[in-house]
């Protein structure tokens, strides 16, 4: 079964710019004909530059804005069909960057119930559902906290449980640690895995950190509005010099290797983690 | 310096105050402001100051959560005083300070005055201070309901209560952050006069606007991803039900209203 389909999906956007002291109007392509089919279950990342026009991609998973040319199925729904906006929303859950600014109320188990009052949830049932997505997230007993008191990590991982307690089947995540510090976007990144593993949700990540990149399914990478790569990690990275073209890089080790393998040491150019690396390396002693 | 606004700050903790339905709360608080205005005798303002008390202990809440909420009003408090001790009229004149006479009258009238505010603050922040944002909303959103049929938006109300209030403590903190990041760059509050204090104001105001809307942008986007759709089909996780303490309450507060009016026509 697909979970997201997109087909030839293009945004036009037109923005005012000043040129020659004139205001005229340019229409720009925040997305260029792209085709992307992700299957339920999947962990995706999606990648690319600042302004690439991966999250302008996140919000179109969402129906928060709909494609000006071709169609994006979501769970086999048109986004563009009104009558299925809300339907999509609930299936397909959506956390931004900033957690200050995706919650609503001051108290976690208030912000929680948000979603479900909104679908017309029983009221036992929405209380049920709030401590079982805290426990989902690994934040059970903090039902009565304020948002504002807890650190950035705990309010992602607050976010998502507001999402998972809208029972949704796919969660688009849209740079979720770039605010967190090292400790939050371990914990984050952690109960993002825990979720599609044990619980089959499908998640894309919308992300820039390559490490958080190398842990998924499959890559997709944007620049300039255009779907230019795709493939696993270890397709993806191993092309250093493309990555780098797009003004990404690649993880550490990937690196490492790639530096190695230029110096004439024979390496393989996958390496994605450094328990490979470790391997990789061991093996070469041997040989010598 | 600027956190320390208290107003429509929520302070988690397990309380029979906390407990109450907020639509009992918010009535008994409005009426509770009604009832500083019907005492006008020391005796009177002992009797709330007294009960006050015995509320704020109930409540759990420390009293310098309170007393933080009146440090910023402490300059309206200030010109009240002096306005009414130099205005009032009275028979006992104390002494002449330039054209005004300061009289007996005038100083118990100013001390009453600053007293009622004082209360005033106190009492209402309690209302913030033990009810959360949301309940509070729902409370009003329910009170008004019965106005919706001459085209009150309820709901709408509501809902921007409760976003005001969630982002106060998130607005200040901003605040807090571009007046320092300013001052990094040598920017200047604290000197010249009204004029250029007022103008130095500019470069603190733009930042925090540009940066209000943007979070409004985000959290609107957020709302709409989470199904939000306005009032109608919504459900609520807590049933709002008004229970035995309620009607305590409301009898207790029957009892303080009546002895107030007994104090104010006996003496």
């Amino acid at each position: 079964m697909k979970m997201v389909e997109a087909k030839n999906v293009s945004y036009e956007y037109t923005k005012v710019v000043e040129v020659k002291g004139e205001n005229t109007e340019r229409k720009l392509m925040a997305l260029d004909d792209i085709n992307i089919d992700i299957e339920k279950g999947e962990f995706i990342a999606v990648l690319g530059h600042n302004g690439s026009g991966k999250s302008t991609f996140a919000k179109h998973l969402n129906a928060l804005i709909t494609p000006s040319e071709g169609t994006i199925w979501v769970d086999g729904m048109d986004t563009k069909n009104d009558e299925l906006v809300w339907k999509i929303r609930q299936n397909t859950g959506m956390v931004f960057q900033n957690p200050d600014n995706q919650l609503v109320a001051t108290v976690v188990e208030e912000d929680i119930a948000f979603g479900p009052e909104n679908l017309g949830v029983e009221p036992a049932e929405i209380r049920r559902r709030v401590d079982e997505s805290l426990k989902m997230v690994g934040m059970d007993g903090y039902q009565k906290d304020t948002p504002s008191k807890l650190s950035g990590g705990q309010k992602q991982r607050i976010a998502i449980a507001v999402i998972l307690a809208m029972k949704p089947q796919c969660i688009v995540l849209d740079e979720p640690t770039a605010m967190l510090d090292p400790v939050g976007r371990h914990d984050v990144m952690e109960t993002v895995h825990r979720l599609n593993r044990e619980n089959g949700i499908t998640i894309i990540l919308i992300t820039h950190y390559m490490d958080e990149a190398a842990t998924a399914d499959r890559v997709y990478v944007i620049d300039d509005g255009k779907l230019v790569m795709q493939g696993v990690p270890k397709q993806i990275f191993s092309q250093v010099e493309k990555m780098k073209s797009y003004g990404l890089d690649v993880p550490q080790v990937t690196e490492t290797a790639y530096e190695l393998r230029k110096m004439g040491i024979d390496i393989p150019e996958d390496i994605l983690t450094v328990e490979e690396m470790v391997g990789a390396v061991c093996q070469l002693k041997s040989t010598i | 310096m600027i956190r320390d606004i208290t107003i429509g700050q929520y302070y988690p903790a397990d309380s029979p105050l906390h407990r109450l339905d907020s639509r009992v709360k918010i009535v008994l608080t409005l009426l509770y402001i009604i009832s500083l205005f019907v005492i006008n005798s020391f005796i009177g303002y002992a009797v709330v100051i007294g009960c006050l008390a015995i509320i704020i202990k109930m409540s759990k809440v420390p009293f310098k959560f309170m007393v933080k909420g009146l440090k910023a009003l402490v300059l309206i408090i200030v010109f009240t005083a002096i306005i009414n001790v130099l205005t009032v009229k009275g028979d006992t004149p104390l002494c002449k300070i330039w054209l005004f006479t300061v009289t007996l009258e005038g100083v118990f009238y100013a001390v009453k005055m600053c007293l009622r505010i004082i209360l005033l603050i106190i009492g209402s922040s309690l209302l913030t201070l033990t009810t959360t944002p949301i309940k509070l909303t729902d409370g009003i959103e329910s009170l008004l309901k019965p106005f919706q049929k001459i085209g009150v938006p309820a709901h709408d109300i509501a809902m921007m209560m409760t976003i005001a209030l969630r982002f106060i403590p998130t607005l200040l903190d901003e605040t807090d952050k571009i007046i320092k990041a300013q001052q990094a760059r040598g920017a200047d509050f604290d000197t010249g006069n009204l004029l250029s204090k007022a103008k130095a104001l500019v470069p603190i105001l733009v930042p925090l606007f540009i940066s209000a809307f943007r979070r409004a942008d985000e959290l609107a986007m957020a709302m709409e991803a989470r199904c939000y759709n306005g009032g109608d089909n919504r459900t609520r996780m807590n049933v709002m039900e008004v229970s035995k303490a309620d009607y305590m309450a409301v009898a207790v507060f029957v009892v303080y209203f009546a002895a107030l009016i007994a104090i104010r026509i006996l003496i």
